[in-house]
């Protein structure tokens, strides 16, 4: 079925065989990246517990969480932005997928934190 | 003071001038709104999550994933969270398959496609797979905990996390458990004692499945049940993602194989399955970070 009044952006998406190896280096280079990355996580996750003296676990577990989290984020970021190609494409289509979902997200977490902490400091007086 | 609609626009700048402002196809922006649809599903289910793990009273019996998470198939003894890294590795390679299909695809180059998206259909297919291997080990527990008549609560251990008959099992021991949470303790009972005081327990509690405790709660081997709902919900929903893009790019291959794309001059369906792939590979990321790491 062939359609006129479709512009094929997609046709826009091909590209030579040059373009195709710098792609394909990047690709494996931000493969590389999340696989160390994640190495990291597993060994961190695995034995923190051995790798700091007891007395220092709670502080030691702080660093230890806010580090997977922030891991996390970039990882995330590649995935996006290489993997998907967000990156590659127009910023009005970046700004509107990235910037509701970023806003409505960081509101979800703002209320969900504000709320346990009342349910868990009730908790603690009720118990 | 004319508003918007009394402006003149020229029309090359509209989408009536037959140019879309986002430059990319109908098909993958559609792909994109839905994708973060899901993403606000997912985010929901993390979030509530955090705030169930997060109200829990300080000293709380929310366990840790690498005390949970610490069982290899085929083998006997402790290996904190190698499955799942098995599990996050095979994923993140089926990611890097997908976008190297794309890349082929861009190329108009369909043998290459063919190799790279049947590599991401295997990769997932194993992930389906592990992930039923660990819902099964999930549920059927690693040792369990048992209470004795003072209250006191003791973890069961054993290297072939044997819930029938762990008293049995090679390496058997028990900890003294230090307050709620799964597996904390540091005090070991070995041998002829730790059977004797096995012998003597109220309640042995093991596996996924909620019991009745002695203090009247409900609990299960890794402690408040809500753990092992949300493990369930969240990782049963990223699963059966997972299911799903596996069937959808087993469609596109045989379509790849079938020249569809290929007559049609472009191999943007590959890309756009290949979005959906990501995606999934994404979540896990933070399921990962979330439930087996923080």
């Amino acid at each position: 079925m062939e359609r006129d009044d479709i512009i094929e952006y997609s046709l826009d998406a091909h590209h030579s065989e040059e373009h195709g190896k710098q792609i394909r280096r990047k690709i494996w280079m931000v493969t590389a990246f999340l696989a160390a990355v994640t190495a990291v996580e597993v060994f961190l996750g695995a034995y923190w517990r051995n790798i700091f003296p007891v007395e220092t676990h709670a502080a030691a577990w702080q660093w230890v969480k806010w580090g997977f989290i922030v891991l996390t984020l970039v990882k995330a970021t590649y995935i996006v932005m290489t993997f998907m190609h967000l990156g590659d494409e127009r910023r009005s289509i970046r700004s509107v997928i990235l910037l509701p979902y970023g806003l409505f997200i960081m509101y979800l977490i703002f209320i969900a934190i504000w709320e346990s902490n009342y349910v868990n400091r009730m908790l603690e007086l009720f118990q | 003071m004319s508003g918007e609609a009394s402006k003149s626009i020229p029309n090359d700048v509209l989408w009536g001038g037959g140019r879309s402002p986002f430059s990319v196809s109908y098909g993958k922006m559609m792909m994109w709104f839905f994708l973060v649809s899901d993403a606000l599903t997912f985010s929901a289910l993390l979030v509530g999550y955090g705030f169930a793990r997060h109200s829990m009273p300080p000293g709380g019996s929310w366990p840790m994933g690498e005390s949970v998470f610490r069982a290899l198939p085929f083998l006997h003894g402790d290996y904190p969270l190698i499955y799942v890294a098995f599990m996050t590795a095979v994923l993140i390679f089926s990611s890097v398959t997908m976008v190297l299909a794309v890349e082929a695809g861009h190329r108009m180059y369909k043998q290459g496609v063919i190799k790279w998206l049947f590599l991401t259909v295997i990769g997932g297919a194993i992930f389906v797979g592990s992930q039923v291997w660990e819902w099964g080990h999930f549920i059927h527990g690693s040792g369990g905990s048992i209470t004795m008549m003072d209250g006191s609560k003791y973890w069961v251990h054993n290297d072939e996390h044997d819930t029938e008959n762990p008293t049995e099992a090679a390496g058997f021991h028990l900890v003294k458990a230090e307050g709620d949470r799964y597996l904390y303790g540091t005090e070991e009972v070995e041998g002829n004692e730790a059977k004797a005081i096995f012998a003597e327990r109220v309640a042995y509690t093991h596996g996924a499945s909620p019991m009745w405790s002695s203090e009247g709660t409900i609990e299960n081997e890794y402690g408040q049940p809500q753990y092992a709902n949300f493990f369930f919900f969240i990782t049963g929903f990223h699963g059966f993602h997972v299911f799903s893009g596996v069937i959808i790019n087993f469609i596109i291959l045989i379509m790849v194989a079938r020249g569809v794309f290929h007559r049609r001059g472009h191999y943007e369906m590959v890309e756009k399955a290949g979005l959906y792939w990501h995606f999934v590979d994404l979540v896990w990321v933070f399921v990962f970070t979330f439930f087996y790491l923080v």
